[in-house]
């Protein structure tokens, strides 16, 4: 086999390999504040009842890009962003993405299933409480809004009003992020061993 | 007192869905009536709306009318009441929040 088909087959491996590690698309998207894989911990779970009275578990949503929002009917920043994410769950919801709206409302249903309705929101709306909030750090500003990657950890946290372009950017980077599956440890196996002529 | 960069919404905000300042007392006791007098409003606007919102900022005061109860006792007497008040700044906006309020007073 004539040497210069050595290097291109193992270029055309790396390149595979490589693609399959860190996501090829024709536009690889980076938000600024979305935290290295290293970096992300652990969303803590919970249990909270949605307006139907099915109890929702946050493990519920593990291998999709999630957007946790707490907000609540009092609040003027939570009204502006709940339209975005409303056309964020529209666009993305097939791509392995929800977002799900935790209310802080003490009045809980009774203001906030007209909210919901008045704003016809698309996606799902849990009552939450003091106990949620102190797990996600004490939530003391509304709306804080979490962006949390396909294995269950936060990947980046907004509190305040954000830009809708930090959430769309910040989405399609996880979109666009492996499932899992394939890490470093595998890539030796992938390429298959050393080949003559091979650097 | 609100501090710098933050505001609370007045006794009339502008929109429906936002909590008023609410002052009120609870009855009983050497004093009666109890209207409360809020300061004008002043109409600022944030990042987080089209349209300014009624609002009291840095220092300000309420004023409350009270009579003396025809069958008051004399000598000092405390009124309680509450204060409600929600708070945000230019992104942000925090829980509502209510607080004691008292007033010492003497009839004589």
């Amino acid at each position: 086999m004539p040497a210069s088909r050595f290097p291109v087959w193992i270029a055309a491996a790396a390149v595979a390999a490589g693609c399959l590690f860190t996501g090829c698309s024709s536009e690889t998207v980076r938000a600024a504040s979305v935290k290295p894989d290293k970096e992300r911990k652990e969303a803590p779970d919970f249990a909270l009842k949605d307006a139907d009275g099915k109890l929702v578990h946050l493990s519920d949503y593990r291998g999709k890009v999630l957007l946790l929002d707490f907000w609540a009917t009092w609040c003027g920043p939570c009204k502006v962003e709940i339209p975005w994410f409303m056309d964020m769950q529209r666009k993305n919801k097939d791509r392995g993405f929800d977002v799900l709206g935790v209310s802080m409302d003490d009045e809980g249903w009774e203001v906030v299933k007209p909210f919901l309705s008045d704003l016809q929101v698309n996606y799902r709306v849990v009552i939450g409480n003091d106990t949620t909030a102190q797990l996600y750090g004490g939530v003391d500003a509304l709306p804080t809004t979490f962006l949390i990657d396909r294995g269950g950890k936060i990947a980046a946290v907004h509190v305040g009003l954000a830009s809708k372009k930090d959430f769309e950017d910040g989405i399609e980077q996880l979109l666009q992020a492996p499932s899992g599956g394939i890490t470093r440890a595998a890539l030796p196996a992938l390429l298959g061993p050393a080949l003559p002529g091979a650097r | 007192m609100v501090d710098k960069g933050f505001h609370v919404n007045s006794n009339t905000p502008a929109e429906d869905y936002l909590i008023p300042l609410k002052l009120v007392f609870n009855p009983g006791g050497g004093l009666i009536g109890g209207d409360v007098v809020y300061p004008k409003p002043t109409m600022e606007k944030y990042d987080f709306g089209d349209k300014p919102l009624s609002v009291f900022t840095g220092n300000f005061e309420l004023m409350v009318k009270f009579q003396v109860a025809p069958d008051a006792p004399a000598g000092p007497g405390v009124k309680v009441g509450k204060l409600r008040y929600q708070a945000c700044d230019n992104k942000a906006c925090y829980p509502p929040k209510t607080i004691e309020v008292s007033v010492s007073y003497s009839v004589q």
